[in-house]
This record gives structure tokens, sequence and C-alpha cells, in this order.
């Protein structure tokens, strides 16, 4: 990660308050101009176009640095004021200008320490430090930012301080600490090379760029004027188009629409490479001695590091078309969140032989054909299809009273097709249990399953609607940590019978000793 | 204790919950223990209190005399006599729950039924609340807090005061063993 070595790093002896990088202040100082250049643009722009030209200009400077001058300031005095202690049973941090805040997070109750590095900081070599509770996203304690070698050097004594609370021994000068030495034996257990990542970033083809494009155009259109929901504006730019189209002849009118087709494609096509290439560059998921460490990030960095015992279940996703090409992707369930998401993604496009010895490292068995799979009740198949194919057939009515006749045919098309697809899809909908574990499958064109441990389950509860009391199944809701987990469509002496054999094992364990 | 002593109760004979015989096995067996009878009452004062604003507002615009008389007011009268007198009972007939040895199962709902349990080993933390109303009729909500996504917090409400606090003791007390 850097070239210097961590354990030189003096965390600072302990019980002495520290100030974050000094760098962070240029960073902060930096971002700041960038977000403050777009609105000082659209106010000098404004002013240019209203005709009064340089005195104007000249005017508004003198505002414009006072406010730079006001922001660095306060980037300034916050950095002043924000100071970290590593003390001997918690790490504090205290922190506002004029309101002052002060936090404590004691060290057994740090799950993980991530270190994130955006762009910005990158370039400064400076990371983020997370210190995860498991008190959710936003309440969560960070600092930034700490050159990448403190970084290092903290997240090292705060594992060793967790394992000293365990063994109650004094605190010992954090240097000591430090010694630990930062490299520990890793074993890679899954990693995207380039052409991996090529292939990946194909598969996530995407016209989001076009709903961005929509959006900036929207945001032009009080800078410049443009009238973008002026009909006129579009009729005009149809007309001169038609009338070029229409000159073309039909041969070249179809070149010209395949051309366009093309370029849909490239466009979608180069959105999905270069998003997945900046999220998933170097990708590589290791277990070290304290869990699963993921790494990934073209220009922000992250680097994450998950306890094994801490995966409250597994899930197994993928797509349309790259479930054909046998594509799928690994997420763990916890408590922490991951960029927002509350799983984290640990191998985002393998194969399945790929995948197994992760789920093996994790502790899970990876779902096999000998397990005893339940299907969904007969009864569930026949009502969803009804109910997914009369929602198409109540569209056909007033399709009929208002439409040409043939338009009916559309939505009695979709009302047989989806009860169609829901008829056929129950085969794949469907339930194991096996010792220690819970299985869930559904899905037709892109199978989702997910795996839950027995006996980290929280709760069990049965939910039945009113159609459902009448036919005899239920939809099974399990309490899962960070994550959700149902099982619908179960016969209700199955969903009683799942119930009783998973509360058992519940029972079996109390939460102190799952482990966190 | 040796076999000679008195069988003392574990807890003090008024705290063991008189309602709820504690049985080992999963209880889905078990037969559902109903609410305190206040609870019917608690809940159509509720009712009441919410269906308020809508009566007023309905005989403001009885008076405004848009449509011919009783036109809005009479329908919503009814509606909330409906929900005031029928639902409430309704709602207590559904409700009911089921402490065991090891787990509390509480079940409600009229149109969508939830059945639902919880392990004592897996509760967080214990809330005993109670709004105004519930004061008045004295009866509480215990609320039951696991680390699930789904069902974070389980509440009971209708309980009587001291019941709720005896099973809260008694699920506190399972917890406390348990992790020992």
């Amino acid at each position: 990660m850097s070239e210097q070595d961590p354990t030189k790093i003096p965390v600072a002896a302990a019980g002495e308050p520290q100030r974050t990088d000094p760098r962070t202040f240029l960073v902060r100082a930096v971002s700041m101009l960038g977000q403050l250049a777009l609105p000082i643009g659209i106010a000098l722009f404004s002013i240019f176009r209203k005709g009064e030209v340089a005195d104007k200009a000249l005017l508004f400077l003198p505002f414009v640095l006072i406010l730079v001058g006001i922001n660095f300031g306060i980037a300034y005095l916050r950095w002043l004021r924000l100071t970290y202690t590593t003390g001997k049973e918690d790490i504090r941090v205290e922190s506002g200008i004029v309101s002052r805040a002060a936090r404590s997070v004691p060290y057994e109750r740090i799950q993980d320490v991530s270190l994130e590095q955006k762009f910005l900081p990158r370039l400064f070599g400076l990371v983020e430090v997370k210190f995860e509770t498991g008190a959710g996203g936003a309440e969560d304690l960070k600092l930034a930012y700490l050159t990448e070698a403190q970084g290092e050097a903290l997240r090292l004594l705060i594992r060793e301080r967790r394992e000293e609370e365990a063994a109650e021994v004094a605190a010992r000068p954090a240097a000591d600490a430090a010694q630990v030495p930062a490299d520990e034996p890793a074993e890679v257990l899954f990693s995207m090379d380039a052409g991996r990542l090529t292939t990946f970033g194909l598969f996530e083809f995407s016209l989001a760029v076009f709903a961005v494009i929509g959006g900036a155009f929207q945001y032009a259109e009080s800078i410049a004027g443009i009238e973008l929901w002026d009909p006129d504006l579009w009729l005009g730019l149809a007309e001169s188009q038609q009338g070029w189209i229409a000159g073309l002849g039909p041969m070249l009118q179809v070149i010209s629409a395949i051309a366009g087709i093309i370029a849909l494609v490239v466009v979608g096509s180069v959105t999905g490479l270069v998003r997945t290439y900046l999220r998933d560059w170097g990708f590589v998921l290791e277990k070290t001695v304290r869990g699963f460490r993921r790494r990934r990030g073209l220009f922000t960095r992250t680097d994450v590091v998950m306890p094994v015992h801490r995966v409250q279940a597994i899930e197994l996703g993928t797509g349309l078309v790259r479930y054909r090409f046998g594509w799928h992707e690994l997420k763990f369930t916890s408590l922490a969140q991951d960029a927002g998401q509350s799983s984290h993604v640990v191998a985002p496009f393998a194969k399945m032989e790929e995948i197994a010895p992760i789920i093996r490292a994790a502790g899970f068995a990876p779902p096999s054909e000998d397990l005893d799979w339940h299907l969904a009740s007969r009864k569930y198949r026949l009502d969803s299809a009804l109910l997914e194919g009369g929602v198409f057939a109540l569209l056909a009515i007033p399709v009929a009273i208002f439409a040409p006749l043939p338009f009916v045919l559309v939505p009695l098309g979709l009302a047989a097709f989806f009860a169609g697809a829901n008829l056929y899809a129950w085969q794949f909908h469907r339930h194991a249990l096996s010792a220690t574990q819970i299985f869930a499958r559904r899905g037709l064109l892109s199978p989702r399953t997910q795996i839950a441990s027995r006996v980290k389950l929280h709760s069990v509860e049965i939910e039945q609607g009113p159609i459902a009391r009448r036919r005899g199944y239920a939809t099974l809701h399990l309490g899962l940590a960070g994550g959700k987990f149902s099982i619908s469509g179960l016969p209700l002496e199955q969903a009683v019978e799942l119930r009783a054999a998973i509360l058992d094992s519940i029972a079996a364990k109390d939460f102190s000793r799952l482990g966190g | 204790m040796d076999e000679n002593t008195p069988a003392t109760p574990v807890a003090p004979p008024e705290l063991a919950p008189p309602s709820t015989p504690a049985i080992g096995g999963h209880g889905d067996e078990q037969e559902l223990t109903k609410l305190h009878p206040n609870y019917v009452w608690a809940l159509r004062v509720e009712t009441t209190l919410v269906s308020i604003p809508f009566i007023v507002g309905a005989l403001v615009l009885e008076t405004s005399a848009i449509l011919p008389p009783a036109v809005i007011i009479t329908p919503v009268a009814l509606a909330a006599l409906l929900l005031i007198l029928r639902f409430p009972a309704r709602r207590f007939f559904a409700r009911g729950y089921a402490m065991s040895t090891d787990r509390l199962r509480v079940v409600r709902g009229l149109m969508l039924r939830h059945d639902t349990v919880v392990p004592f080993g897996r509760v967080q933390h214990i809330d005993v609340s109670q709004n105004p109303i519930e004061r008045f009729f004295s009866i509480a909500t215990l609320t039951l807090h696991t680390a699930g996504t789904h069902n974070a917090s389980v509440k009971l409400p209708g309980l009587g005061e001291q019941l709720a606090r005896d099973m809260r003791e008694e699920i506190r007390s399972h917890i406390k063993r348990e992790s020992l």
C-alpha cells in the first residue's frame, strides 16, 4: 500500500490526543474548491450573459475570495479541533468548532476497521479509517484522513487492544503494539485480472449514461436557456431530421438505424466497462487470520476486513445473460455496511467452482442437489399465476374500451405470459433444510440462492394473508441480522415444521455465544 | 436446596405470570393466551381519538352544504362506529401469545396473520411501555428487541401492567441464565 513500513510509525503513546494528518486540510480545501467552482461559474456565466462584462466580474471577485477564505478557515479550524485519543480501553474522537462532540468507542465493540482511499486523498497518500461497530452505517466512527502507514498502524493497534482486552493485560505503549508484522500470511481466495474484469464489464452493459446526459441537459436548461420541455424545439428538430432522413432513401435509412443501434451497444458496453473498472480494479479477496480481507477500486481504493464469524448469511446471485454463461455473484450478509449496501460483495463475477471454496471458507456449505429440496405449495403456484396474470387481464378492460381492438391483445398476451412464467418458475422456487443451514432459491431466468446458518437467526415468523389462509400456505420470515430472508408459498404444515426445527437450533445456542 | 426443604418456587408466587404456564417444547401446540380485556377498551379509545378529526371534517363539509344533507356525515359516522365498536373486539380475538420455557410466541392480525416466535436467547433488550391510554386502563406493551432486520422489535400490547413487568423479569432471567 505504501513505501513506508507501518511498523516504524509510532501511533503515539496511549492517552495523548492527536490530530489527523495536516494534509487533511489540503484535501478538504481542494475538494471544496471543486464544489465551489460550479456555482461560481454559473454565477459568472449569468452575469456575462446579461451583457455587462468585466467591471461587474471585478466587483464579484472580492466576494468569491472572501467565500473561499471563509471556507478555508472553517476547514482549517475543523482540522485543528478534531483530535483522537487511543486510550487503554477505547478510542475517543473529539470534534466540533463551536459545539464540541466527543465520541468514545470501546475497543471490544469495534468489529472491523476498514480503510478507504478516495481519489483525492490517494494523491496525497492519505486514508480514511472507519471503525465499524455494527451500530448502523451513519453512526460509525470515522477518522479522515491519516497517512496510509498511520491507518495501518491504527488498525493493528486496535486488533492488538481487542486481544489484550480479552486477556486483561495492561495497555502497552502503542509503538510496541505496532510491532506486529503488517503482512500476515494471507491466502488469496479470489481475484480478478484485467481479462476477467473486461468480461465482467461487458455483462454490466448499462444505458445509465443516457439518464445522466438527460439530467445534465435539465441542469444546462436553466443555465443555457434551452427549453428542454418545449415541444417546438423537438418538433423543429424532428422535422429537420425527418426531412434529412427521408432524403436518404430506404437503404441509407436502414443503415443509419443499424448504426444507431451499434452506437447504443457501444455506449452501453463502454459505460459498463468503465464503471466496472472503476469499482473492481485489482479485486482481491484474501483470507487472513482475522477474517476476510477485500481490496478493490481504481481511484477510490477500499480495504475491508470482515471476521469470519460475522458472516450471517450468504447470497448467490446472477444476471439474466451471465447466468447462461455460468457466471455468478457471491455476497456475504453481515451487520456492517458496504458502500450503502448491507451485503458485502466477495466475488462479483465468478464461476461456481471458484465460489464454492469461498463459501466453505466462511464456514458454510454450498448448496448441492442431494439436499432434501422442497417445492412451494401447488396452490401457491396457481394463485400467484392467477394474480400476476389477472393484473394484466384487468388492464385489458380499459384498453378494450378506449383503444382500437387489436391493442387488447397486448395486455392479454402479457397476462398469458406472466401466468405461464409463474406456472413454469414454480419448479425453481424451492428450499431445503440441512443440519446447520437453511437454503432458499427462487427465480427462473436469474436464480438467487440464500443460505443462512440456523443458529444465527433471531426470530421466526409465519405470515398469512387472506388468500394464503384460505388456501393453506404461508410465508416464512427469518430474522436475519443485516438482511432479509423469507420463503413464500410454503404449505402451512411445512412452515410450522421448519419453524420448530429452526427454533430448536436457535434455542440451543445463546446469542452471546455466537461470537459477535 | 435439598429434598427436605419445602419446594420454594424460584420466583415469588406473585411474580410468576399466572396466566402463562411456562412449558417446554416448541410450543406450537400450546394454547394461546388471550390479552387483558381492557385492551379492547384501550383500542376503542384510540380509534375514537383518531376518528374525531374525520368526524369534525365531515361536519364542516356538511355545514357548507355542497352535497344534499347527510350524504357525507352518515357514511363517515357509520364507518367510525364500525371501527370503534366492532374492530377492536375482532382484533382482540385475533391476538394472543404463548410463553414457553425458552421462547415467546406472538400472534396478531385480522387480514394478514402474523405468527412470530422469538427465542429468549436472541433477545437484545426488553421494553415495557405505557402510553396515557394504556396507563388509564392499567395495561402495558411488552417489546422484545432482536438483532434481526426483520422483526427487529416484536410488540405485544394489551398485557396487564403487572403481567408485562413479570414477563419482562421472566424473560430477562432466562437471558442471564443462558448466557452464563
